[in-house]
């Protein structure tokens, strides 16, 4: 298991109805995803704890893509990964962003 | 998403009941995860594997369980456990119109063995103790894991279970059988016997299951709201008459090599032909002959 | 021990069972107590008939004991694995005999379970862990798995099972681990028949091995968790 730790600043402010999201499940090939609201200072925190050892760098590259699409200020984004591919986590992310800006259902 | 088979836990829980009508309890951002899977380098779950809640049903107001099979099969550990445990000793407080489990569970979590197993047996005496207390439990069983381990027991502790045609309701699943005994004792990957041994329709037509339903998540949620005026039976009784009607089915059907033999002898015309009709077919053909 | 000697260590002042197959059920005096009693030898797999067989008997205890203890010993190495028990849902069976064991209780019956020699996982779960108050003797062996069916099943290594046993009572069998976790109230040794009056003078009727688990440090989640949830405003 490997716990990967990524910061993100200069995204856009999240609206009073966004509530906390999960989107997901914890099996092979697949990942959830907790987003909240936090105040950190405008930052976005991402931490992912993941069972694939040694992909830091392609986390990196799809988060860094996840940031550039949907940038978002004081929000926290906890992952459980079982080895999910980058398509997969890009569109769990995706799902989820889209979750947590919609609010309670 | 109207599959229930196909559907996460969260999704069937919103399926079922009143719409935007559930609330969780100890939500995923508690983090209250298990604390024995990170030593075995086995990835956690916020919610452990299992979603507890309320909501309404019909107006009415339920108190819920959801096990998700797709995290370790939805087994069950010391915190999974302990959540469906809390659940129902609260609605003991609560006295709410049902409890609904819809469960998705392999059993114990062998990652977590005798907590997990200590878990299943406090669960099943808080079953029991609800319904003494006249609460209803009731079952929903349709996921691709099977309700099976110790869960199948408390399956069978409730008030209903309500199963779809996919559903699967036994005790050691068929890998297990075969493992002990051999592939003539089971061939666990002979798809139509597991089935036929341990699915939906036969657990219907044993009557093991109250209600059979298309795999739906409409079909399980009016089944849940027809179960709602269940109350809670546990007197002498009650049992006694459960007695005989498992002492009739070792003597009835004690002998059968197949469920296809049990069927022929319930006088269903054409038993082998019974897994391929569609949920609504198959209640019409043998609604009235059930053991 | 074999169940004859166990019952003559129990029973001081006597005791009278009727044995049939693997399942055996009659009473014992202690004290001038007479308790039920209710079992199985040889390491019983326990199928739909013997689950049956246990179920009726207390049954009949309900009908024509008032308020009579009820002694479980069942020695059992786990459900029978047959295509057959499944067929014809050995799970259903087990329940039955949970709920017959529930009725007793809600009638006043007091429930003792004793691991004499084996309980297995859906054995013990059908049997003595259904009892109000479940003790063992030390040489019992109980267990969910041998850890090396466990290690094959879940693909970790026999080795770290084997290691993380020594530290964490979660999977390693063993009476010391159960009595930690809660499940087994305590260990009778020597003046058995004692040890039984004991348990029969004890306020027994809630579940409270939550409880003892977390005052053992066995399970030191299990108690809170389940208060949160109970009590939790959300």
């Amino acid at each position: 298991m490997e716990t990967l730790r990524f910061t993100y600043s200069g995204g856009l402010p999240v609206g009073n109805q966004a509530a906390a999201t999960l989107v997901g499940v914890v099996g092979s090939g697949n990942l959830e995803i907790l987003v909240e609201r936090q105040s950190l200072a405008g930052a976005c925190e991402v931490e992912v704890i993941t069972a694939a050892i040694g992909f830091g760098t392609i986390w990196q590259s799809v988060l860094d893509d996840f940031f550039a699409r949907h940038g978002l200020a004081d929000i926290r984004i906890s992952i459980n990964d079982v080895g999910a591919t980058p398509a997969v986590v890009s569109l769990r992310l995706d799902q989820a962003i889209a979750s947590f800006l919609a609010g309670p259902q | 998403m109207s599959s229930y088979y196909e559907a996460s836990a969260r999704e069937r829980l919103q399926g079922v009941l009143d719409p935007a009508s559930f609330e969780e309890i100890m939500p995923p951002g508690e983090r209250v995860v298990s604390p024995h899977l990170r030593q075995l380098d086995t990835p956690a779950a916020f919610d452990d594997g299992i979603v507890v809640g309320f909501g309404l049903l019909s107006g009415h107001k339920v108190l819920v369980a959801a096990q998700e099979g797709g995290f370790m099969g939805g087994a069950v550990g010391e915190v999974h456990g302990a959540k469906l445990v809390g659940l129902l000793e609260r609605a003991r407080d609560e006295k709410p119109a049902a409890v609904l489990l819809l469960v998705e569970s392999g059993g114990v979590r062998l990652h977590e063995a005798n907590a997990g197993l200590i878990a299943v047996s406090e669960i099943m005496r808080a079953v029991l103790a609800l319904r003494g207390a006249g609460v209803p439990v009731l079952v929903l069983d349709g996921g691709a894991f099977g309700c099976f381990g110790g869960m199948s027991i408390v399956a069978k502790l409730c008030d209903a279970v309500i199963i779809s045609e996919e559903g699967r309701l036994g005790l050691s699943g068929p890998e297990v059988i075969e493992t002990a005994g051999g592939v003539e004792e089971f061939d666990s990957r002979d798809r139509a016997l597991v089935w036929r041994t341990v699915g939906g329709k036969h657990r219907y037509l044993l009557r093991d299951a109250m209600i059979l339903v298309a795999d739906r998540i409409p079909a399980f949620r009016q089944a849940a709201i027809d179960c709602l005026s269940l109350r809670p039976d546990l007197s002498l009784a009650a049992l006694e008459a459960e007695h005989a009607l498992l002492a009739s089915r070792m003597e009835r059907f004690g002998a059968c090599k197949d469920a296809v033999d049990i069927w022929r002898h319930l006088g269903i015309a054409d038993p082998a032909g019974l897994p391929l009709l569609e949920a609504d077919e198959f209640i019409a053909a043998t609604h009235d002959k059930r053991a | 021990m074999d169940a004859q000697s166990l019952l003559s260590r129990l029973f001081p002042d006597g005791f009278e069972i009727q044995a049939d197959g693997l399942f055996f059920s009659g009473k014992g005096t202690t004290r001038g107590i007479e308790v039920a009693v209710i079992g199985s030898i040889d390491a019983a797999a326990i199928g739909i008939e013997l689950a049956f067989q246990m179920a009726g008997a207390v049954l009949d205890i309900v009908r024509l004991e008032p308020e009579r203890p009820i002694l479980l010993l069942v020695d059992t190495t786990g459900q029978r694995l047959t295509r057959r028990d499944e067929l014809l849902g050995i799970n259903a069976y087990m329940a039955h005999l949970a709920k017959c064991l529930e009725l007793a209780r809600n009638q006043g019956h007091k429930i003792i379970g004793l691991v004499y020699s084996q309980a297995v996982s859906g054995g013990f779960l059908a049997s003595s862990l259904l009892s109000d108050r479940c003790y063992a003797l030390p040489e019992a062996e109980v267990r969910v798995m041998n850890l090396p069916a466990m290690a094959r099943i879940t693909k970790i290594p026999l080795e770290r099972l084997e290691q993380l046993s020594q530290s964490s009572p979660v999977f390693a069998p063993g009476v010391e681990n159960y009595r930690k976790m809660g499940a087994i109230a305590d260990i009778w040794q020597g003046d058995l028949a004692a040890c039984l009056i004991d348990a029969l003078a004890q306020d027994s009727k809630d579940d409270n091995r939550r409880r003892l688990g977390a005052e053992r440090q066995g399970r030191t989640l299990a108690e809170k968790v389940a208060e949160r949830v109970r009590r939790g405003a959300r």
